[in-house]
């Protein structure tokens, strides 16, 4: 597989092992140097961080779930650590870059390469506040047995893990078994136990991983506390209904009108009310909430 | 000793004027004809002959020479048979040629002498009475085709009945004109579909607006079926909507006997192994493709993104400008093709996507690769897009639901205030579609398609301006992200 390289990265830095940040300094096998593009500083590879990884062909669901913790552990100020691919990876760079925040890809590939082709344009808007990092020398090709690799380097920069989906030879998995054994904390998010988008993360729950209930859940190892978004007081009276139908699960739309009892243009407008402001997203024609409601 | 009669050849949808001259000389006998004749159109030859010897008429034994003038203009098919036939008997003085003034023919001969219908009558009608021809021969089941065009047909079930008529021994009835149009028939209902309000209220709006729509999800949920029930929901056409089609299936052979006017908008549904020629139109003598038998009416491509991509993209020109036009050696032809595109397609290649009930084994590759089939220029055409979910159980059991005409008359009210005074967006309607543009993957080109589909919201209320509400229903149709590039 061919990946194109795009314009000539002219901000590459180069970390040899002693310049590596503490925490990834200590795990069993630190890479012998970092490569470096995008325009924020070492520093931040320092802050405190939070890996999210999962399932690349992921649910609806599970992207949401990425982009949402994404969102709100930028906005709570933690640095998000992933590998660009798509799927989780990419949802959980987007949440991020939403909210405004700051966030490393680690490639498996030089960091010249574009990989997945598809990324090339988030990559580059990591690169505006964020970094992308890599192992390997500019110039280094994919290949399957450097993923593997690339996942020490992901648990290594975070204090904590989260899984989203991981089906049962999930690549996320080993990221876990990394964390794992450097001794960090492994989330993972509960999902059906029928589906096998969550056989991986539901076997890690059973194996004594921390279950993601919400962002609180990551956020209090870090002594940090959610960034407080207050629930837009100006929702309409049809929004509201809907809403409050979909705080029990998702549903399409037809499932909303018959529980809220609304016309289909009405609900619709509520709906679109309710995704602009950030609480509900759609995805393939069924409707969930997005952002946790506080009370 | 030489005769003429005057036909019509079609290029394209016009009707060209053709003579045809009919020559005796004396010789051995011969029978020839000139001026560039297609295959059909040489074969005439036998069928003239035959036809005029079991009418009881006279071959003449002489030799005997037909041009079709113009001569650059290639003369397709099988309709000169009659005016050749005309032009002949005139020739041989068996009918006086004064009788043939102010008469145009057109229609194929049988063996037997018998006149069978052919293709674009209507065409060749208009044709004739644009010249200030008063009459046309054509076969009896073609009359009412012809007198649509104004002009007063000849019906002919037998060649001779055209010698007896032209000798003055014999008087069709005179022909009454249409004054009503017929009442559709053929219509599908809307109260088959049970639950989807979600597509329903996106097929009405598309129907208010005349908004493309597409149609996504999971594979039986009834994507087709709802898509077959828009032309149920459409005004009906009016007179001069209901010429141009007729005169379109005219020509592509598709009117149905005994009903020459097509009155129901047209619904076309091609396979997606159809041929980008026989979507758009083509062949040496241009014919009407899909997209033309569409005007006016619904072009229908179910699993769109099977189908080959230049196909979808030579769809771009006729959504543009309402016509298609084809250049070939023998000439350039003008079709219109200002049709309604509704488009259905999984929401995956396995199709399990959209479907809670089934896992999609996709991989991520081949999902982009789905995806790319569609330009984001054609994927820009849409104003409406909508995901049609699995219906429950629940659902299937209920009541019949609102049967078509009540929504056809919304419709018709909210196209006639669509029409007369547009609804303008009020400040906050304006605020939101900003807000929208600032918050959402929204193109300009997005843009403006909600503001479209936001004023046909408003006319289907019959609300005064477009407010935010209608902006934000409006939204909720805008290209899903499974769509959008990744």
């Amino acid at each position: 597989m061919s990946a194109a390289v795009i314009e000539p990265i002219r901000a590459v830095r180069r970390l040899w092992r002693r310049e590596l940040p503490e925490l990834l300094r200590q795990i069993h096998d630190p890479p012998q140097a970092l490569f470096l593009r995008g325009a924020a500083g070492v520093e931040v590879l320092a802050q405190p961080a939070v890996a999210i990884v999962g399932a690349r062909a992921c649910s609806p669901y599970g992207a949401q779930v990425a982009r949402m913790l994404g969102r709100e552990l930028a906005s709570a100020g933690l640095v998000v650590v992933s590998g660009l691919a798509r799927g989780v990876d990419g949802e959980a760079h987007r949440g991020v870059l939403d909210a405004g925040g700051v966030t490393v890809a680690v490639l498996g590939c030089g960091i010249d390469r574009d990989y997945p082709a598809a990324h090339a344009a988030l990559a580059q808007r990591i690169c505006e506040r964020g970094l992308v990092v890599s192992e390997y020398e500019p110039g280094v090709e994919p290949a399957p047995w450097r993923f593997p690799a690339r996942n020490r380097i992901i648990a290594g920069l975070a204090a904590a893990t989260v899984i989203v989906e991981a089906r049962e030879r999930s690549g996320a998995l080993i990221t876990a078994d990394f964390a794992l054994e450097d001794g960090r904390e492994v989330f993972a998010v509960p999902g059906e136990i029928t589906g096998t988008l969550s056989t991986g993360t539901n076997r890690l729950l059973r194996q004594g991983a921390t279950p993601l209930t919400s962002t609180e859940d990551v956020l209090e190892l870090f002594g940090l506390a959610a960034s407080q978004r207050p629930r837009p007081s100006t929702l309409g009276v049809d929004a509201t209904a809907a809403l409050a139908r979909l705080a029990d699960g998702a549903a399409s739309a037809d499932e909303l009108a018959r529980a809220t009892g609304l016309e289909p243009g009405p609900l619709a407008a509520g709906l679109a009310e309710l995704e602009l402001a950030g609480l509900v997203a759609e995805a393939e024609g069924c409707y969930r909430v997005v952002m946790p409601l506080r009370h | 000793m030489l005769a003429r009669t005057i036909t019509h050849a079609l290029v394209g949808l016009d009707a060209r004027r053709v003579e045809v001259e009919a020559h005796l000389q004396n010789g051995l006998p011969a029978f020839a004809i000139v001026g560039l004749p297609d295959r059909a159109c040489q074969e005439a030859k036998q069928r003239v002959r035959s036809g005029i010897t079991s009418a009881e008429l006279n071959w003449p034994d002489r030799r005997l020479t037909v041009n079709l003038a113009p001569a650059e203009l290639r003369k397709e098919g099988s309709g000169f048979d009659l005016p050749i036939a005309l032009a002949v008997l005139a020739a041989s003085r068996q009918v006086t040629e004064e009788s043939l003034r102010g008469h145009a023919a057109v229609g194929e001969l049988a063996l037997d002498g018998r006149v069978r219908p052919v293709t674009g009558v209507l065409a060749a009608a208009e044709g004739a009475k644009e010249q200030g021809l008063s009459r046309l021969f054509c076969a009896a089941v073609s009359a009412p085709e012809a007198a649509l065009a104004g002009i007063e047909p000849v019906p002919l079930h037998h060649l001779a009945e055209a010698a007896s008529y032209l000798r003055g021994e014999w008087q069709p009835e005179p022909f009454d004109e249409l004054d009503e149009l017929p009442a559709p028939v053929g219509l599908l209902d809307l109260a088959d579909v049970r639950g989807q309000e979600r597509a329903r209220r996106a097929l009405e709006l598309a129907a208010a607006g005349g908004h493309n729509l597409l149609l996504g999800g999971p594979p039986g949920t009834g994507k087709t079926m709802l898509a077959r029930r828009l032309p149920g929901i459409l005004p009906p056409l009016t007179r001069s909507e209901a010429l141009e089609v007729t005169r379109i299936h005219s020509v592509a052979g598709l009117l149905p006997p005994g009903r020459p006017l097509v009155t129901a908008p047209p619904f076309r549904a091609p396979h997606h192994t159809a041929s980008a020629p026989s979507i758009v139109g083509g062949g040496s003598g241009p014919r009407p493709g899909e997209a033309s038998l569409a005007h006016r009416g619904v072009l229908f491509l179910d699993e769109l993104a099977e189908f080959p991509r230049p196909t979808l993209e030579a769809l771009r020109q006729p959504l543009e400008d309402g016509v298609i036009s084809i250049a070939r050696v023998e000439g350039r032809a003008v079709f219109p093709a200002r049709f309604q595109l509704v488009a259905a397609m999984n929401l995956c290649p396995c199709g399990a996507r959209g479907d809670p009930a089934a896992e999609c084994s996709c991989s991520t590759q081949r999902l982009a690769a789905y995806r790319d089939k569609l330009s984001r220029a054609l994927l820009d055409r849409f104003d409406l897009l909508v995901t049609v979910p699995r219906p429950r159980a629940v659902e299937l059991a209920a009541a019949p639901a609102e049967a078509s005409e009540l929504v056809r008359e919304r419709v018709v009210a909210a196209r006639g205030r669509l029409r007369e005074c547009r609804p303008t967006r009020t400040e906050a309607a304006n605020a939101l579609l900003s807000t929208a543009v600032e918050r959402l993957p929204l193109s300009a080109r997005g843009r403006a398609r909600v503001a479209r589909v936001s004023a046909t919201v408003a006319a289907l209320a019959a609300a005064e301006a477009v407010a935010p509400e209608h902006v934000a229903e409006a939204l909720s149709f805008r290209t899903p992200n499974e769509l959008a590039a990744a």
